[in-house]
């Protein structure tokens, strides 16, 4: 859902340009992963200004909890513990939609409508459109979508796009108690990242880096990681995300091709029974049988 | 068209009412399926109440088409056994499209390129069964790796078995009276003779 | 906090020890995070436990629970042995020159005087040497033997590195890294915050923990500092106002001293209390404890308090005994106590040992339970299976729930750790027949004196004479009670020659002007001024920093006198200069102290004048050496209670030194206090960020973050007692077990101590058999009933405990 409707920059299952005409600034998220505590203020938040209450759980032996997204959880703090350099590391990230540039839900899914992306970059899922249908959670190269089981639609972070449409940072980030989730024009996200990676690397972390992979064109949700060079230790976050090849074919050439060769070959025989005729039985055979008939 | 009682049975009445229903199924699979494969098709959902109606009905109506299909496969695989002959007219099948059949061999029930459909039908059947089983997500949970590959599979699949169906329209369509066969399960003596000889001796006794 | 939360961003080094800031203090540890990116600062964390502030930490190093003292002394040796203090400060602004009594000892781990019946000590040879002059003796050389300086060295060369790292389980080279940190903020330019909150109170011990930090901040010139300090953080919005306002039995609002049988006399108690001057021409602030005193007696009798009747002294009750919550529920237990009121408060999962709790409340004729919530001690009585065994049939206490307002529905004022007092407006209306505490009290109040009227009873005066001028007496006003608590004039204040500075009824301007001839009334003299002439001041939200260094002396009003940082006069030197020009706080300008903060010092004080810059001390420096200390004016390590060594690695032969020789200790308690060879696991108990205290587990969100109560243990400990992740356990301490589901983690380190493994069990405390999270134990069913022997906080944080699959 959202308010946006004059700078959309791409929609679902359409073939005509949207409209288009509000210029917006690209935004991002930036989760400064060293900052992060893990307090999960940003998943209460997300909770309460989407006004949505997964099941209480129960522990199974880790901090995550919820333990997985769901329609209801659309962020989620992850904790891993590591080993790095012969120290303990408890790395907690923040799991959510990442917003990519070339969304692979978008791509996949096949419903006019019912996933938007804006000019500012955000992803959102407009359910109304929404078939229920999953292949967004095909599409996605970061495992974010989730159905849900009463409505059959699919659900994930909006990056609060009814509140960055009107001038708010996303719920998340205006909770974060440390600072560890900005969000602002993409461009100052990436400079003040620069920054915080300098100082991680002041503080010895030397593969300090961001994390705005370019497999989908980059995200609007980067992180800041102490070890850029293996992002999968943040409970497997992808190390070259892209849409699976067999999605990219999927909904790649292969819907124009197939159209075609279907096209083709409806075309194909109205011309051949156009040119060559009907393939009927001989006048021979037909007198015999009348002659057989007469009988 | 008078009917002749010296006409030849092809299909029974069950027979008929299997391919039908199949048939049903497919068409609206086929309408249903491309809607969700090609944005220039999706409004095809209108015809069945919507896009969410057309993805909660699309794989209910692959059951039963799944369901149907394979009685019909079981009433039909023997007859559809690929024989040399079956071959040799399929080798021949380019001058048949341009008009000539004068020079075919004679046919049973059904020629090499009906056995040949009927095969790479039953093949699409089973991919577009399984890999829609594994994309079915209201029911169904499966790896994403998995439904990445399924979803693939069933598109391909069924595209081709569109075209193959493209195929089997238009054959029954181009020979004429063939159509009838299906409808109330004769044929004339002429047209079986003329086609599929060797049925017609079978049928006859004749030659 | 002797500083403030926003003065965090000021530091070079952060010290989180004793805390968990980033799980229990989020919203603060925000500062960590800006003095990292703001200052680079390092952030050092010692902990039994890899925290969540550990994960964003610089360094990390292990400790067992319980050995505190035996780290920061080693500190302390560390320091002196490198020669890494600041040496002008520790000169100028602590007691290192004080000569002490040559009869001071320490030996086999105890000091001077010590009692073994009354388990207590005779301070008389814990004193200065005494000049003729009538003040105590110095040596600004430092070199006398008896300076405390020397007899420090003395007293801590005993805890080298080996020692240190022996005791606490620290490797030696993680204990070295640390006091290399520490030690380099000895420059004047550099500083050290120390963030801790109950990691180091909830010990048998817990004063003398932070009292050694102090230590270490004064040998290193932090106290005083921009970004130094030694800085409790405190758990609730407003627990710092609850200790300001006395909500602890033993004092009265502004820590002034409860009279004591010993005290039959408003000039005997006076005379007791007021601190003698002890070095020439200092302020000692304490002199004015009379002003303090008597401005409080005409709050609360009024026009009845006059000078014929000791201002109302007679009425106050006089201590016969401890008054601090273990000592009432130990007469709760032994059946000397018929009613309890409870409000805001959660005992039966709050105090140590559950199943003593259960039981006393269990003699009570009634309890009265005033909360927003449904508490699990509301329900102490009812059966709740296996997590509250106990059978109803057999309990006669009457409870009584009177539904509260929670804060955001009424108006009122929070006090947070920077002793900011901070007004907050009412949000919401309370829900059903909720009442606002104040309107509680003030209902018990008028039927009260409503039935002493028309009845008559004991003690008639204590309630007949209290001053109680609200404008609707059942329901005193939030405003009201902030405008008797700051103060205000009884008759005109005239100065010196004659003119009348206050005319009687106006609200005083601060403490300063409070008078112990019953012309001044006040609630509370350290929170005097908050509402002066000039109105509310702890509404005021002016956040303009104008020098950058997050004084924003408009924002709210901060105890004493609207001060930010406290003792900010020991940040400059002798002559009144900085030590670090780039943190000026405070300067003496050549007529005045002046800078962004409100002096701890009398302004026009010229540095020549030679006041101290510790202003409530009677020598007007700091106390290295502190004889007010219950358990020796010297930290030593003693083990917890429950030791998994069972002696003192100190004193290995001194059986009375094992633990704290001047906590008390009930009978009967020290009968439950468990042993290592049945119960071998360090147990330590703490909150997590997902919950607040017992209140979040009734909220939805909190319950959906973390919803089960779990204990952690080592991947090393799990594979030995066959527990896997997920697995339900029992834990069990000698006063009761708990169930909870195993969380294995390699953030539980596993130490060596004395040369054995030490392994550690941490149990969060947030669950209970109310609320909205999954069903579950209390956790204080496990703790000991003991306390710190200054503050009788319950040892929470260290003791033993069996774990095993269940």
């Amino acid at each position: 859902m959202a308010l946006q409707s004059l700078d959309i920059a791409r929609r679902s299952a359409t073939t005509t340009e949207a409209p288009k005409v509000r210029e917006t600034t690209e935004v991002a998220k930036l989760i400064d992963v060293s900052a992060c505590i893990g307090c999960k203020a940003c998943q209460a938040a997300c909770m309460e200004w989407n006004d949505i209450r997964p099941e209480v759980g129960n522990n199974v032996g880790i901090y995550d909890n919820p333990q997985d997204l769901d329609d209801k959880t659309w962020t989620l703090m992850r904790f891993t513990e590591v080993e790095e350099n012969g120290r303990l590391e408890w790395l907690i990230r923040k799991d959510g939609c990442m917003h990519c540039a070339d969304p692979g839900c978008l791509k996949a899914c096949p419903s006019p409508g019912a996933i938007i992306q804006y000019s500012n970059g955000i992803v959102d899922f407009h359910q109304e459109n929404c078939v229920g249908c999953g292949y967004c959670i095909t599409g996605c190269p970061f495992n974010i979508p989730r159905l849900s089981k009463t409505d059959n639609k699919a659900y994930k972070c909006s990056l609060c796009s009814d509140r960055v449409a009107v001038g708010q940072a996303p719920a998340c980030a205006k909770a974060c108690p440390t600072g560890a989730i900005k969000f602002g024009a993409k461009e100052d996200m990436v400079h003040y990242a620069e920054a915080r990676i300098d100082d991680l690397k002041d503080r010895g972390y030397q593969n300090a880096g961001l994390y705005d992979p370019q497999g989908v064109g980059g995200t609007h949700v980067m992180y800041v990681l102490h070890h850029a060079d293996k992002p999968t230790l943040y409970a497997d976050l992808p190390e070259n995300p892209q849409i699976s090849p067999t999605v990219a074919l999927w909904k790649g050439v292969a819907k124009p091709l197939a159209l075609l060769a279907l096209g083709a070959t409806a075309i194909g025989s109205l011309f051949h029974y156009v040119m060559k005729g009907p393939n009927e039985v001989s006048k021979e055979l037909e007198a015999e049988m009348e002659k057989e008939d007469a009988k | 068209m008078i009917r002749n009682p010296r006409d030849l049975q092809r299909y029974n009445a069950s027979e008929r009412a299997n391919h039908w229903i199949v048939g049903i199924c497919f068409i609206l699979l086929a309408l249903s399926g491309l809607a969700f494969f090609h944005p220039a098709l999706f409004p095809l959902v209108n015809l069945f109440g919507g896009g969410t109606w057309a993805r909660i009905l699309h794989p209910w109506i692959g059951v039963v088409m799944a369901v149907f299909f394979v009685i019909m496969f079981f009433r039909f695989a023997s007859l559809n056994l690929m024989g040399g002959k079956d071959w040799d007219w399929l080798s021949k099948v380019g001058k048949m499209v341009d008009g000539n059949d004068h020079d075919m061999p004679e046919q049973g029930k059904y020629n090499g390129g009906q056995k040949l459909l009927f095969w790479l039908l039953t093949l699409c059947m089973v991919l577009i069964t399984v890999s829609g089983v594994v994309m079915w997500r209201s029911q169904f949970d499966f790896p994403t790796e998995l439904v990445r590959i399924a979803v693939v599979v069933h598109a391909a699949a069924a595209a081709f078995m569109i075209g193959l169906i493209f195929v089997h329209v238009y054959a029954a369509i181009w020979t004429r009276g063939t159509i009838r066969a299906m409808l109330y399960g004769t044929v004339t003596r002429a047209w079986a003779k003329q086609h599929h000889r060797g049925w017609y001796r079978q049928m006859t006794g004749k030659d | 906090m002797t500083n403030h939360w926003v003065d965090i961003k000021n530091a070079d080094l952060v010290l989180i020890m004793g805390g968990n800031a980033a799980e229990a203090h989020i919203c603060g540890f925000k500062w960590v995070q800006e003095a990292k990116q703001g200052r680079k600062a390092r952030l050092v964390v010692v902990d039994p436990r890899f925290t969540r502030s550990a994960a964003v930490s610089d360094y990390y190093a292990p400790i067992r629970a319980g050995s505190d003292i035996a780290f920061l002394s080693g500190v302390i040796h560390y320091l002196l042995e490198n020669d890494k203090i600041q040496h002008e400060y520790v000169k100028t602004h602590t007691n290192a020159p004080f000569l002490i009594n040559p009869d001071f000892g320490f030996e086999d781990g105890l000091f001077s005087g010590y009692n073994a019946d009354k388990r207590n000590y005779d301070k008389s040879t814990w004193s200065y040497q005494m000049g003729e002059d009538g003040y105590a003796r110095v040596d600004p050389t430092l070199q006398d033997p008896n300076c405390v300086f020397q007899l420090m060295k003395k007293h801590f060369a005993r805890y080298d590195a080996d020692t240190v790292s022996r005791i606490t389980g620290t490797p030696k080279d993680a204990f070295l890294k640390v006091c290399e940190m520490i030690a380099e903020c000895s420059a004047p330019n550099r500083t050290m915050t120390i963030l801790y909150a109950l990691g180091w109170t909830q010990h048998s011990v817990g004063s003398q923990n932070i009292r050694t930090m102090a230590m270490i901040q004064l040998l290193l010139g932090n106290m005083g500092m921009a970004g130094g300090g030694i800085n409790a953080l405190r758990g609730h919005a407003n627990v710092q106002g609850i200790t300001d306002q006395c909500l602890f039995g033993e004092s009265l609002p502004g820590y002034l001293h409860e009279p004591t049988d010993a005290e039959p006399t408003l000039e005997s108690f006076v005379t007791k209390r007021t601190p003698k001057m002890l070095r020439p021409g200092q302020m000692n602030y304490w002199s004015n404890y009379s002003k303090f005193f008597v401005s409080l007696l005409k709050a609360f009798y009024g026009p009845n308090a006059t000078a014929d009747n000791n201002f109302g002294y007679d009425w106050l009750p006089k201590q016969d005994t401890a008054y601090d919550v273990l000592a009432m529920f130990e007469r709760m237990h032994q059946g000397r106590m018929n009613g309890f009121a409870c409000q805001g408060f959660n005992p039966l999962a709050s105090v140590a040992n559950k199943g003593k709790v259960s039981a006393a409340l269990s003699k009570l004729k009634y309890l009265v339970v005033i909360d927003p919530l449904a508490t699990d001690t509301s329900e102490f009585w009812k059966n709740h299976g296996e997590l509250n065994k106990v059978d109803p049939a057999q309990i006669q206490t009457e409870v009584f729930r009177l539904p509260a307002a929670l804060f955001a529905e009424h108006e009122g004022s929070f006090t947070n750790s920077s002793r900011v007092i901070q007004w907050h407006w009412k949000a919401a209306d309370g829900p059903g027949e909720t009442r606002e505490d104040t309107e509680i009290l003030g209902q018990l109040f008028t039927r009260l004196r409503a039935m002493y009227t028309s009845e008559g009873g004991a003690f008639p005066e204590q309630l007949m004479k209290l001053h109680w001028p609200y404008r609707i007496p059942s329901h005193p006003s939030a405003e009201e009670l902030a405008r008797e608590i700051s103060g205000y004039a009884v008759s005109d204040l005239a100065d010196a020659s004659g003119n009348v500075t206050v005319k009687a009824g106006e609200q005083v301007a601060g403490f300063a002007v409070l008078r112990n001839d019953g012309s001044t009334a006040c609630g509370n003299w350290l929170y005097s001024g908050m509402w002066s002439q000039a109105g509310n001041l702890t509404a005021r939200r002016d956040n303009s920093d104008p020098t950058g260094l997050g004084q924003s002396l408009n924002w709210g009003f901060a105890w004493p006198a609207n001060r930010r940082i406290l003792y900010n006069r020991a940040s400059c030197d002798a002559s009144g200069k900085p030590w670090d020009p780039s943190r000026n706080i405070l300067h003496w300008n050549g007529k005045a102290w002046g800078g962004n903060d409100v002096p701890d010092m009398r302004p026009n004080a010229a540095p020549e004048e030679g006041v101290g810059a510790f202003i409530m001390t009677g020598e007007g420096v700091a106390r290295l050496f502190a004889p007010g200390m219950v358990e020796g004016p010297f930290p030593e390590h003693y083990e917890p209670f429950e030791t998994p060594l069972g002696k003192n690695p100190m004193h290995p032969d001194v059986p009375a030194v094992v633990s704290n020789p001047a906590a008390r200790v009930y009978k009967g308690d020290m009968e439950v206090f468990g042993k290592a060879d049945e119960f071998p696991y360090v147990a330590t108990t703490y909150r997590l960020a997902e919950h607040f205290h017992f209140w979040t587990k009734t909220s939805k969100i909190n319950a959906i973050l973390q919803p089960e109560h779990f204990v952690e243990i080592s991947e090393e400990l799990a594979a030995e007692k066959g527990i896997r992740k997920g697995d339900v356990v029992t834990v069990r301490s000698n006063r009761g077990h708990i169930k909870a589901v195993a969380v294995v983690t390699r953030r539980i380190p596993v130490l060596t101590v004395e040369g054995r493994k030490v392994h550690t069990v941490g149990i969060p405390l947030h669950y209970g058999f109310k609320g909205e999270t999954k069903p579950g134990y209390i956790t204080n069913t496990l703790t000991p009933f003991v306390g710190d022997a200054n503050s009788q906080t319950p040892e929470y944080k260290a003791f033993l405990v069996d774990i095993e699959k269940a």
